[in-house]
């Protein structure tokens, strides 16, 4: 220790050090990886691809890079309408959160503060709960004989099954059920925090409440609404089980893509060549979030 | 408007939760199921707990899990607690903004851009030092702690900005050195957001599915790939049962630590205000 800080090493720096050279060995230093990989060949051997730098002679190093992957995923349109169908679905998923979530995070933050703690425990409990299995339970509730068919069977409302599973209904379904407590916590957040005397001032002044509710309340949960979105908006686009379970076999899903490309054609650089594609939708809504986040914590500016 | 609710308000509190909770409920009904047709019933049974408890693979893979959340949950929340401990209270220094930007992205990045970036690293490694050799709990343990130590960091972040510095202050003027002021005066204080942060890890690690199936390797199937391999094919009435085990466990312990945290708060009420009576 003593060493170290005579050489200008404080132990601010040395506590420092741990998290960031963590996190910068295991969450940046892979994306350059990827970056390298999406720009290399692919080959049949262990790993999948070729080495980028060649010594070509003791002195001369030899560079390939190959945008070809880049090419083929423009070129073959699988792939952005996969983008396009992601971002849609992704798009259209958190619009219907924020629909379902506003109300529910609004009731709680209005609740007796003796429910509060226990309405809120509700919302996270299914967060703690396997998120896979919470798919699953839809499998069974959807299928050609599964509840709501069974139900709807016996009470003589249809006579035949719908088919509802493997289509881009449940896909919807699952991405809302299994996104929805990220979107009520930090809503609830910000709700909470509103000062109740704003919206009855406004009542005092003639203002009806769904006036009240889009000039006040909704502009002063904006921290809260941008979180929400994006917590669920961004891992909603690169979602794999959802479609992988509940979509069809024709749910072009670019985090399904990716999987199958990597597992199934055990093609690295072109799994590589678009995650980083994916990477460059998600950089701005990735920053927006964590500008919201900043505002949220708060802590030493 | 007074602290009541509008009624639109709360009949969407109510449609919200029973959207939450219906499938869970039906999910657990269905495991007492007769019939191996999962959603048709065909009366009240115990079999499919039998057969889960006599299943040697989903067993072997649950026990795996565990061992690695564990681990993991510890990692990370050492990890975790100290980035917390540096955003909080080390104020401005060079790179804090690449750090804040590091710590919060796992939080949103999809998983398959993680799972396939840390296994096109592991394997850079492997080539370049030799090490990890292989894919398995080692390489499993290692990512896990890299995404989940993001949710203990802002869990621990976001207990340190509510707290008031000046205890901690308190302490260094009377000579505490800063590692005694965290180990002393901070870490007691902000021991329950710990406590949930380690829940917290263990629970993502646990239930992480799509990065675990990037780095594992041979032999090393925990029980979400298990639970996955077995639902591609269908709706099995022994996953039902394994799923009731876990909404029951999860439950139990959220019900626990609630409890335990309330508790603890009436204590601190009590000492306050038994403190201000003593002082009058």
């Amino acid at each position: 220790m003593t060493l170290l800080r005579k050489r200008g090493y404080s132990g601010r720096t040395l506590v420092t050090a741990v998290p960031y050279l963590w996190l910068l060995l295991f969450f940046l230093v892979p994306f350059l990886i990827v970056l390298k990989i999406s720009v290399s060949e692919i080959r049949l051997a262990m790993p999948p691809y070729e080495p980028l730098v060649t010594w070509i002679s003791t002195q001369v190093v030899g560079l390939r890079i190959n945008f070809e992957n880049y090419a083929f995923l423009f070129e073959d349109s699988l792939y952005w309408k996969s983008f396009l169908n992601s971002i849609r679905t992704a798009g259209i998923s958190t619009l219907i959160c924020l629909l379902i979530g506003y109300p529910m995070a609004y009731g709680i933050a209005r609740s007796k503060p003796a429910w509060r703690n226990l309405l809120l425990l509700l919302v996270m409990l299914p967060f703690w709960t396997s998120f896979l299995l919470r798919v699953y339970a839809w499998i069974g509730i959807l299928k050609n004989n599964g509840v709501i068919n069974n139900l709807l069977m016996a009470l003589g409302i249809i006579d035949e099954p719908i088919v509802m599973l493997q289509t881009n209904f449940a896909m919807y379904i699952g991405i809302v059920y299994s996104y929805l407590p990220f979107m009520v916590l930090p809503l609830y957040t910000s709700i909470e925090k509103l000062d109740l005397s704003l919206l009855e001032a406004a009542a005092d002044l003639g203002c009806r409440p769904v006036k009240a509710f889009f000039r006040i309340t909704v502009p002063l949960t904006k921290s809260g609404i941008i979180a929400g979105c994006m917590l669920v908006f961004i891992p909603a686009v690169g979602e794999f089980v959802i479609p992988a379970l509940l979509g069809g076999p024709d749910a072009l899903m670019i985090g399904r893509v990716l999987w199958e490309e990597f597992f199934n054609n055990r093609d690295w650089p072109v799994a590589s060549a678009v995650a980083i594609v994916m990477l460059f939708v998600l950089v701005i809504p990735i920053m927006i979030y964590q500008r919201s986040q900043g505002q949220q914590i708060g802590g030493h500016p | 408007m007074n602290a009541g609710r509008p009624r639109f308000v709360t009949a969407m509190m109510g449609a919200g939760f029973l959207f939450l909770y219906l499938p869970i409920l039906l999910m657990i009904v269905f495991s007492f199921n007769e019939s191996r047709l999962v959603t048709v019933w065909g009366g009240f049974s115990t079999k499919w707990y039998g057969e889960l408890f006599r299943n040697e693979q989903v067993l072997g893979a649950a026990w795996l899990s565990f061992k690695i959340a564990a681990m993991n949950a510890t990692g990370a929340t050492i990890l975790g607690t100290i980035a917390g401990l540096v955003l909080a209270r080390f104020g401005h220094f060079r790179g804090r903004p690449l750090l804040t930007g590091l710590a919060t992205a796992p939080l949103v990045m999809p998983e398959v851009i993680t799972g396939l970036s840390l296994l096109l690293l592991f394997v850079a490694m492997e080539q370049l030092i030799g090490w990890p050799a292989g894919r398995g709990i080692t390489t499993i343990t290692i990512a896990h702690m890299t995404f989940s130590m993001a949710y203990v960091t802002v869990v621990v972040q976001s207990r340190l900005a509510t707290l008031d510095e000046s205890l901690e202050e308190a302490a260094m003027d009377l000579g505490a050195r800063p590692a005694k002021v965290f180990f002393l005066i901070t870490m007691p204080i902000i021991l329950p957001a710990i406590a949930a942060g380690w829940l917290l890890a263990f629970t993502l690690s646990w239930d992480d599915l799509v990065i675990t199936s990037f780095v594992t390797g041979p032999g090393s199937s925990t029980l979400p790939i298990v639970i996955f391999s077995k639902v591609r094919l269908g709706v099995s009435p022994d996953i039902n049962a394994l799923a009731t085990i876990l909404v029951l466990m999860v439950a139990i312990g959220t019900a626990g630590f609630g409890f335990y945290m309330q508790r603890q708060q009436k204590r601190r009420d009590l000492d306050v205000q038994r403190a201000i009576a003593a002082n009058e």
